[in-house]
């Protein structure tokens, strides 16, 4: 029970982390129909700018707030000079652009920072923290308490300020919000910055279980993906419960089906978009797509 | 009266294929001008063209200034709210929230609760329903709402695009009724798109018959009532 019970907590830290990519997948893919598969790989980079700031003597949370703060403007930025000139483009197109993004920011991260491995520090303390007989570590603690703040915060966002309730509009309807006075271009790219803070926070809470290298996304995204495609990448709170999901699966699956272990857990997550594809393509909470044609 | 908004010799194009060709007519400050026409004579692309929704050349102008060319979302800025063929509600939102979205581009939002209680006492049914999706509502309840969303922009020229259409008679007069109140009583001018020419006429002080993208007739309202090719082929006597 006690080993369930931690395998369980550290499987929600991870869910967290592909909580937090899976949402920022499903916000763009709700905006603009497009997968964006650099989605990882600009967490990663992000990731890297913090590990540069905390080197150079940056208190960590100083370092937290401003590789947030230039992940959004960077994630804006791409947006606008980036995928904004393929807008009309087929959708194929921009996935194309966005798998040359992962490309872009995979080498450029190894050119800049070697593919040596280095381990990169949690915020949150060492010692173990007990409670009855169990005993948590501090940082998947950590990490699911970061989630959750920013899963509520971007919710509050969404839910009650007028700016956010834009934001949903142009992603539903971009014809009817521009007749209301929307900016939907720039409420695209606002999209784009909101998805990479938030994969910015998500590689700063992963990299210090993972460490940190140019491909150490590649993993996560699949996860990610998996979570998406779960709950559907038509809802965002769908995404967020499947990254949870996921994340326990995961963890339990590893722990208690001896034949999966460490090495199979890769395979199961992929295992879990087929079943989801085959048997409720839209996923638990998502709706199905009618497209006329 | 001087004209509120007036296009003069507007062509618009999609892509290739030009739908209007030089088409011209004008709504007066605080008048109700209505666009009649068989389906694909062009009347939604000239709404369209308004809002900067097509590409289009020739003049239009909203309160003596050019707004062609500008980006869609400026026009509505000016005080030009469409409530566009389709309806244009957001299906996945709450009817508040289409409401507020409505109110979105304006600049003063302090008398906002004021407009809530002016267009749910205009449409009682939205406030008891104001908390539902708007794709759960009626064919008459969504295009109740999608006039309430452009009112909540406080607009100087509502542009209506066949309100009528797929709805029960008794709806209709219902929403005939409240754009005749709100054109009475908040001087806004108002642009009728639409098919159902003895409605729209008994309700437009101007109209303009659309055929094949070209003005076919133009004039007062009451002369196009009684004019005959038009009896014969849109009012059916
Ligand atoms: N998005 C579009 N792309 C291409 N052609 C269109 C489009 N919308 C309308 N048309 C064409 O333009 C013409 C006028 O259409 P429309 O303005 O919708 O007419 P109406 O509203 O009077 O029924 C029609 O021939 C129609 O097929
Ligand atoms: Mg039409």
């Amino acid at each position: 029970m006690d080993v369930f019970l931690q395998q369980v907590v550290s499987g929600l830290a991870t869910g967290g982390i592909y909580a937090s990519l899976a949402l920022s997948l499903v916000m763009i893919y709700q905006a603009t129909d497009v997968v964006n598969f650099a989605q990882g790989e600009m967490a990663m980079f992000s990731t890297y700018l913090a590990w540069s700031m905390l080197n150079r003597g940056a208190p960590y949370w100083v370092a937290f707030v401003l590789t947030v703060t230039i992940a959004f403007v960077g994630g804006l930025a791409i947006e606008r000079l980036i995928i904004r000139p393929v807008e009309q483009a087929p959708v194929l197109a921009i996935v194309i652009v966005t798998l040359g993004l992962l490309v872009i920011f995979n080498s450029v991260a190894g050119w800049l920072y070697s593919y040596i491995i280095q381990p990169f520090p949690s915020p949150f303390p060492r010692a173990p923290i007990r409670i009855g007989r169990v005993v948590f570590g501090p940082h998947d603690l950590g990490v699911i308490g970061v989630t959750l703040v920013m899963l509520v915060l971007l919710w509050l966002f969404f839910r009650f300020t007028s700016l956010g309730l834009a934001l949903r509009a142009a992603a539903q309807n971009p014809a009817g919000s521009r007749l209301v006075g929307i900016r939907v271009g720039w409420m695209l790219a606002l999209g784009w910055g909101l998805a990479a803070l938030i994969g910015a926070v998500a590689g700063m809470m992963v990299a210090p279980i993972i460490f940190l290298e140019p491909n150490m996304m590649s993993g996560i995204l699949i996860y990610a993906f998996a979570s998406a495609t779960l709950g559907g990448f038509t809802s965002p709170g769908g995404a967020v419960l499947g990254g949870f999901l996921v994340g326990v699966i995961e963890n339990l699956a590893g722990t208690y089906v001896r034949f999966i272990g460490t090495d199979l857990k890769l395979t199961l997550a992929l295992l879990v978009i087929i079943v989801v594809l085959l048997v409720k393509p839209s996923g638990l909470f998502g709706q199905a797509v009618v497209r006329r044609v | 009266m001087a004209a509120l908004l007036e296009a003069r010799q507007v062509e618009a194009r999609y892509g290739w294929t030009k739908v209007l060709h030089g088409v011209t007519f004008a709504v007066a400050e605080g008048g109700i001008t209505t666009v009649l026409g068989a389906n694909g004579a062009g009347k939604t692309t000239a709404l369209r063209a308004v809002c900067g929704m097509v590409e289009t050349s020739g003049e239009i102008c909203f309160d003596g200034r050019r707004i062609d060319g500008r980006a869609t979302e400026d026009i509505a800025r000016l005080g030009i709210a469409h409530a566009p063929e389709g309806r244009g509600t957001f299906v996945g939102l709450t009817v508040e929230e289409n409401l507020w979205l409505g109110a979105y581009a304006r600049r003063d939002r302090t008398r906002l609760a004021d407009d809530f209680e002016r267009v749910y006492h205009y449409f009682p049914m939205l406030r008891e329903r104001r908390r539902q999706r708007a794709g759960t509502l009626s064919g008459g309840e969504q295009q109740m709402l999608a006039v309430a969303r452009a009112l909540m922009l406080r607009p100087r020229l509502l542009l209506l695009d066949e309100p009528s259409l797929g709805l029960a008679p008794l709806v209709v007069r219902e929403i005939f009724r409240i754009v005749r109140a709100i054109n009475r009583d908040e001087r806004v001018s108002v642009l009728l798109v639409e098919q159902n020419a003895s409605l729209a006429l008994d309700l437009a002080d101007q109209a303009y018959l659309l055929e094949t993208g070209r003005v076919a007739i133009a004039g007062p309202a009451a002369d196009l009532r009684r004019d005959d090719a038009i009896r014969r082929s849109y009012l059916g006597y």
